[in-house]
């Protein structure tokens, strides 16, 4: 039960978090764990807040966690980082994604987004922080933050030493798998 | 091989692996791909129903004529089509029938919380609980040879974190079963009263047996640990006990849920100190135990609403609180909404100022009742904003109050059970006005085909089903076709519904914003600042890509932005420009 890793993605719909799963439940269930993953995520198809849990070991029982329960957390947007925070063990580590993206209740003036997550955040737990955004774009592709992300996250959990290239050079479409790559590098240097 | 599958994969690979050949069903929420990761086998016939009665009859039809058949739904689904599912427990089956039900708990997309087991008891028809995705694909293989031996229909129960969490399943070979002789049978397939009174005593016959078979069947079974606790349980609960109480606890892991072993139950609490259930909403095993005289522990520890999960278990058996971060800021709430250029976002804009009552639907447009656009008094069920509406309707005109209703439903969902609401509306000279949210797809549950897009399941063409002539056919003489992206047409088609006392039915057109088949908007919308006097107007469409910035200036996110031009067309000042 203790060598079981619990690991959570969290963003907003339409960010990528299903595809950066993907991979890294691939590259786990490749190297031999046993794997379980739960996507849970509301009604709307854009712009909701989605979360995914990804949980391998030995042998993985439930494929959901309770709160203080996870090891890293990967936050693709700041709020969403905030939202999730209680899930994440006292001595978890948080790779936050700089960028903001105001919900409705924000957008029409009901909500104020709040200022200083990423310095609350930080003061509270070990966190990796930089601008996937910023990085993918000088990659050539905002799609592929999402990927940098992973590679900080691959990075935090030490797992760097499986086969990810090839897991990635499957799940993408073959023209982008160059910038993939490109971006879990990129990823894996902004955590070190 | 081992692959990742979700529970749903998992259902259609056990559908293709123990040879079934026909699967019918509605979209819906957690229960959609099972029949989408059904479609792509050639040697099973699939297709999307209007709703869950008809697919639920078309299986059961295709296991009377001897095929191995599916039928599935969400827990919801199971209402529409519990009339077919009651009088099937009668007849029985002849190839093997499998009815499966994708519960809800905690309602991520549902309008209740239902615990569809009950169900299995109510009809007396025999029930599997799968606890990951491995016993989803089993349990089929399973449910198909109980309905063949026992001659009965067999229900497989999911739930939401069953559907869709995906653990490594092993798969394996097609089994090729040829179909069972069909023979004319009207004393079996024929529940003409006389007949039925037969068949209810061989359903209790039956029931005895399936019982013997559930007390030796290994889908109920016992997991020895420490005998202080026994905990009995089913489905994803027996996961979230396992993991918070490991081997501190032995456990009576129950496969099938009704009839449920009685003796094995018996024997099992008999050699534990303690009895504990620990099951997902209702005290459905508990109230079987305590009928057997059993003393347990359940709902006092476990709570009936909502989602379980391993801290919920936990704090139930060893009454602890989980250690977490406490930080002193609080995120903003994100709330679904409909997406940057959704067609229903303008009708619903054109709704929201009207004196008038809305009856809402299931489906995205279901959105339309939250702020900012706040434009709908209720959501009960598929179809019955229709009928709701023509309730409300007879009420104001039989009391005297002059009040106008208008009632939106989808194109999926008009057909799903809208239809038969309609007609009420003509027959019975009603003045209600329905509009057709027409978008082309069934888009909540990600873009499914229904009888108005021209495709079946499998992706092959076919005729695309006329809303216009439909609703004319019903004797609706005053239908109007709006394209949901001009607001000036919708507003005139809804002012003319609010002057009218004829019934009327309003069919608003535009593509999903996310539907790749249908040619959508290429633009892009810009708020010129120096002409925008804030008045926010446009943001009170409540469009994801539309916000004040740092500056409190309104701007528009050109990522998410598509140039539907509903901002521009709403703007009075003309600040907005949209290029194509």
């Amino acid at each position: 039960m203790s060598s079981t890793k619990s690991i959570l993605l969290v963003g907003v719909g339409g960010q990528g978090t299903i595809l950066a799963s993907r991979v890294l439940t691939k590259g786990l269930v490749a190297a031999g764990y046993d794997v379980k993953m739960s996507e849970i995520h509301g009604m709307s198809q854009r712009g909701g807040s989605v979360s995914t849990q990804i949980r391998f070991g030995e042998k993985v029982y439930s494929p959901i966690i309770g709160r203080g329960t996870a090891d890293a957390i990967v936050a693709f947007e700041q709020m969403e980082g905030l939202r999730y925070i209680d899930f994440l063990k006292v001595d978890g580590m948080m790779v936050i994604n700089d960028y903001r993206q105001p919900s409705l209740p924000v957008m029409i003036g009901d909500a104020e987004y709040p200022d200083g997550i990423i310095d609350e955040l930080s003061s509270k737990v070990k966190t990796v922080v930089f601008d996937a955004a910023d990085v993918a774009n000088s990659i050539g592709n905002l799609k592929v933050q999402n990927i940098v992300l992973l590679g900080a996250l691959i990075k935090v959990i030490g797992l760097e030493n499986l086969e990810w290239e090839a897991i990635i050079s499957l799940e993408v479409p073959p023209k982008f798998k160059d910038m993939n790559i490109e971006a879990y590098h990129k990823g894996l240097e902004l955590a070190s | 091989m081992r692959e990742l599958l979700t529970g749903n994969e998992a259902v259609a690979r056990g559908a293709y692996e123990y040879g079934i050949t026909v699967a019918a069903a509605y979209p819906g929420t957690p229960s959609t791909e099972i029949l989408e990761n059904i479609a792509p086998y050639d040697e099973i016939y699939a297709e999307w129903s209007p709703n869950e009665k008809v697919a639920l009859e078309v299986a059961l039809g295709a296991a009377f004529a001897g095929a191995r058949s599916l039928a599935a739904m969400k827990h919801v689904g199971l209402n529409v089509a519990a009339d077919p599912m009651f009088t099937s427990a009668y007849t029985g089956v002849n190839g093997a029938f499998i009815i499966v039900t994708a519960d809800d708990p905690g309602m991520h997309s549902s309008q209740d919380e239902q615990d569809n087991r009950y169900y299995a008891k109510f009809a007396k028809i025999p029930m599997l609980e799968p606890s990951d995705s491995q016993e989803c694909k089993e349990f089929v293989g399973e449910a198909v040879s109980i309905s063949e031996e026992f001659d009965t229909p067999v229900i497989l129960r999911l739930t939401t974190r069953i559907s869709h969490s995906k653990s490594l399943v092993e798969l394996g070979t097609r089994e090729n079963v040829s179909m069972r002789p069909y023979r004319r049978n009207a004393h079996k397939y024929v529940t003409t009263p006389g007949n039925a009174r037969v068949l209810r005593v061989r359903l209790e016959e039956r029931l005895k047996k399936l019982k013997e078979y559930s007390e030796k069947s290994p889908l109920n079974h016992i997991e020895w640990g420490d005998k202080m606790i026994g905990i009995i349980t089913s489905g994803i609960a027996y996961q979230y006990a396992r993991e918070v109480m490991g081997d501190s606890a032995s456990y009576l892991k129950l496969g099938m849920t009704y009839p449920l072993p009685d003796e094995l139950i018996k024997e099992f609490a008999s050699q534990v100190e303690e009895v504990y259930v620990v099951e997902e909403l209702e005290p459905y095993l508990e109230e079987h135990l305590k009928a057997l005289g059993i003393k347990c522990h359940g709902k006092d520890l476990i709570p009936i609403v909502g989602e379980l999960n391993p801290e919920i278990v936990a704090r139930g058996f060893l009454g602890k609180e989980p250690e977490t971060i406490k930080v002193s800021i609080k995120p903003a709430a994100r709330p679904p909404l409909m997406c940057p250029g959704c067609p229903h976002r303008g009708v619903f804009f054109a709704l929201s100022g009207k004196d008038a009552v809305i009856t809402g639907d299931i489906g995205c447009y279901t959105l339309g009742s939250q702020e900012p656009l706040s434009a709908m008094d209720t959501t009960i069920c598929m179809g019955a904003s229709v009928s709701n509406g023509h309730g409300f309707q007879k009420a104001f005109e039989k009391n005297g109050i002059n009040k106008k209703v208008f009632s939106v439903i989808g194109d999926s969902t008009f057909f799903h059970s809208g239809m038969t609401g309609l007609l009420d509306i003509a027959y019975n000279k009603g003045n209600s006005t329905l509009i057709i949210l027409d978008n082309r797809i069934t888009a909540m549950t990600g873009q499914q085909e229904n009888p108005g897009t021209g495709y079946t399941l499998k992706g092959e063409p076919t005729f695309q089903a006329d809303l216009a002539k439909i609703c004319n056919a019903m004797g609706i003489e005053r239908v109007r076709e709006v394209n949901s992206l001009d607001l000036e047409q919708v507003e005139a088609a809804i002012d003319e519904a609010m002057n009218t006392t004829d019934p009327m039915v309003i069919i608003a057109k535009a593509p999903c914003a996310l539907l790749k088949r249908e040619k959508q908007p290429e633009g892009k919308s810009r708020i010129d600042v120096d002409i925008c006097q804030q008045c926010g107007l446009c943001l009170q469409l409540g469009c994801p890509a539309i916000y004040r910035d740092e500056n409190d200036n309104i701007i528009i996110d050109e990522y998410q932005c598509n140039g539907c031009t509903l901002c521009q067309q709403v703007c009075e000042f003309d600040a907005i420009e949209t290029t194509m």
